[in-house]
């Protein structure tokens, strides 16, 4: 029987925080052991709060600590409309963030296209492409000040599958930053997957920093499952690991950190360095 | 890694470990190269989902365009003006020389020289792609005959011409033919010279002022004919006066047309112009700052006595003089000297010396896929040490010439 578990892990800033979710992910691949007809399938988020995790996971890399050869990607989200190679889409930042940097084969690499002729078949074909790469073994995601997984804004069905979004004005008030502050130059809408697809993974990590997110993590994990705090369906999924810093916990019981807090000292050792595994390059 | 090219079989290079010069900016980014144009290796990705064959280590180089010299009269013994039965054995011979000093691209330029000169050598010179055989030719720089006879410098009095009824008419009887010719430098004070700076620039030729004793207005009259260039800014011009600041007050009038930039040659070799009024010129219009080597036939060789053009000359120590007289007859520098030498004497950004010689040239002459490591474009290439000092000198993506160890 797998293990069931909710696991919070909380660092002291954000620093710290990246570095945990980062050994975290690195070491979950390294004990796969992902070959030629093996792969590891690997759910990935955008934003800010993710890339000091890239930056990491990039560290490790480039230090010969891990390969992502056998690796396949699939990631959360994409603008709908907007150009591919405009720097703020999704593609551009999963290249200049990460994929330019480490030894990912492009074919392995899937992001939803917002400019495909028929929607709803792309988002349906991007289903499919899970189903036929055995399903995510991990997901990573982050949470958004109005505690949505990807793009699956308050109010979404929580067995959702990956469709067309249209975006609440909470998120493109968040995300007008990229867009020189200019609400109007922001997409509406975007293709997500559904609470129900990351919901199939067999495991999801998520991230969370800051105190803008606390509010956020709260509804997440201290009150009950809700559609309006779409984050809050993982309390129902098997094996999740929420990865906070200080900040992101302002909002909850002291007696809820404080618990698992104590806890660190066990989750630590998820994130050692893992002295005899071979790495398959 | 394989390359999986869904678009083109040839195979991609990608250089790594580099700063490269991009944005005006040196960024820690790979540089990408394929069929000798620089690649867009995002678009390889997602589009071709390709990657590289190729992988070369720049360990941790400065990596900028090849440089590109429009004003050189020669070198290694060979001068351009001198009207030999092969003048293109000597610019391939100069061409291939100075890929060591980081040129790229380059414009043999012939000073003043009677009919007779140009109509042998201009046919011999075309303009050509660079490779492993020597840089690229991009065209030739006519400078001169139409030129200033108190502003004449080095160049040979007898050989100075003027404008007669026929403006460009008389031009093309003294040149024969334009074509291969990419830029022509004439005073315009000259009677007749306007209307001759607005058909050259129709005609697509890059045209300059220099050699001249015009004053500010004449100068900003031929800027509005079309004129974008100024000849070895200070040299065989007047003096900036504060009252009429001469051609020189072109770095700073306020009657060049909007969205127009004069663009002025300096010869940056510690001799041609004090470091001080470098500095001047730099500070009041940096877009505009070409660095040029004018270097002549004896650049490279051995001191002595050598022939320029029409003329002797003498060369001591890093000084080239009009023999007997202490008149500059162009200088022995390198270009990569004169990057060095910029750099240290006006106190400006690394980025900003190596744009002065790949960047501002390439806008001058309208070259917009050199002069820049945009998507695109040529992949003419330097590495260079944190000193700008040369380690590697690449032509369409392939090494033409490398540092001995």
């Amino acid at each position: 029987m797998s293990p069931r578990t909710m696991k919070l892990i909380v660092l002291n800033d954000y620093e710290q925080a990246s570095e945990w979710a980062a050994k975290y992910i690195r070491n979950k691949i390294l004990l796969f052991r992902p070959g030629p007809d093996r792969f590891f399938t690997l759910g990935l988020p955008t934003g800010s709060t993710p890339m000091g995790c890239y930056k990491k996971l990039i560290e490790y890399y480039e230090m010969g600590q891990i390969s992502f050869q056998y690796v396949k990607t699939f990631n959360m989200d994409e603008y709908v409309g907007l150009p591919r190679d405009h720097p703020e889409s999704y593609h551009s930042f999963m290249w200049n963030q990460f994929f330019k940097h480490i030894d990912i084969k492009a074919e392995n690499t899937h992001i939803l296209d917002g400019n495909a002729a028929d929607l709803q078949a792309e988002c349906a074909a991007f289903e499919e492409k899970i189903t036929a790469a055995g399903g995510i073994e991990l997901f990573v995601g982050g949470i958004g000040p109005d505690g949505h997984i990807a793009f699956n804004e308050p109010g979404s069905s929580l067995v959702s599958r990956t469709r067309v979004k249209t975006l609440a004005k909470d998120t493109i008030v968040a995300n007008a930053r990229f867009f020189d502050g200019d609400l109007s130059k922001v997409p509406t809408m975007a293709l997500t997957v559904g609470v129900g697809t990351v919901m199939d993974a067999k495991e999801v990590l998520i991230l969370i920093t800051g105190a803008h997110k606390a509010f956020a993590l709260y509804k997440a994990i201290e009150e009950g499952v809700n559609h309006m705090w779409t984050v809050s369906a993982f309390q129902q999924h098997p094996q999740t690991v929420f990865v906070c810093d200080e900040d992101a916990t302002l909002e909850l019981r002291v007696k809820t950190v404080k618990y698992f807090k104590g806890m660190m000292h066990v989750h630590n050792r998820l994130v050692e360095t893992l002295p005899s595994v071979p790495k398959k390059n | 890694m394989p390359s999986n090219k869904s678009v083109s079989d040839a195979p991609i290079t990608q250089f790594v470990n580099c700063r490269i010069l991009r944005g005006s900016r040196l960024q820690r980014e790979d540089l990408w190269v394929r069929s000798g144009s620089i690649l867009d290796p995002e678009k390889l990705f997602f589009d071709e989902q390709g990657y590289a064959d190729d992988r070369v280590d720049c360990e941790g180089s400065i990596m900028a365009p090849g440089f590109i010299d429009v004003q050189i009269n020669g070198g290694y013994g060979v001068d351009f003006s001198e009207a030999s039965e092969d003048v293109s054995a000597g610019v391939s011979l100069v061409s291939k020389k100075i890929l060591q000093h980081g040129v790229t691209s380059f414009c043999p330029t012939l000073v003043t020289s009677p009919a007779a000169v140009y109509h042998k050598v201009l046919p011999q010179v075309k303009v050509h792609d660079g490779g492993a055989h020597g840089a690229g030719v991009l065209g030739l720089h006519l400078e001169g005959p139409f030129i200033s006879a108190e502003k004449k410098g080095a160049h040979p009095e007898r050989f100075l011409r003027t404008f007669q009824a026929g403006g460009i008419d008389d031009l093309m009887a003294a040149y024969g033919s334009l074509d291969n010719v990419a830029m022509v430098t004439l005073a315009p004070e000259l009677a007749g010279s306007q209307s001759v700076v607005r058909e050259l620039c129709r005609r697509g030729v890059t045209v300059s002022l220099g050699h001249s004793v015009a004053n500010l207005s004449q100068a900003e009259e031929a800027v509005d004919q079309g004129a974008s260039f100024i000849t070895h800014l200070f040299n065989a011009m007047l003096p900036f006066h504060h009252r009429d600041p001469g051609i020189v007050g072109l770095l700073t009038s306020d009657r060049v047309p909007s969205g127009r930039t004069v663009f002025y040659g300096m010869i940056a070799d510690g001799i041609h112009t004090n470091p001080a009024a470098l500095r001047i010129a730099h500070r009041a219009h940096p877009e505009g700052l070409v660095l040029v080597t004018d270097a002549i036939m004896a650049m490279g060789l051995p001191p002595g006595r050598r022939t320029l053009g029409q003329q002797v000359i003498e060369i001591q120590g890093l000084h080239a003089y009009v023999a007997g007289t202490k008149t500059l007859s162009g200088s022995i520098a390198t270009m990569d000297t004169c990057v060095r030498h910029f750099k240290h004497a006006t106190g400006c950004s690394v980025e900003e010396a190596l744009e002065a010689a790949s960047l501002h040239p390439a806008q001058l002459l309208r070259l917009h896929h050199k002069g820049n490591l945009d998507y695109g474009s040529d992949a003419d290439l330097v590495l260079l040490d944190d000193d700008l000092n040369l380690k590697a000198t690449f032509i369409s993506g392939e090494e033409v010439w490398k540092k001995a160890p």
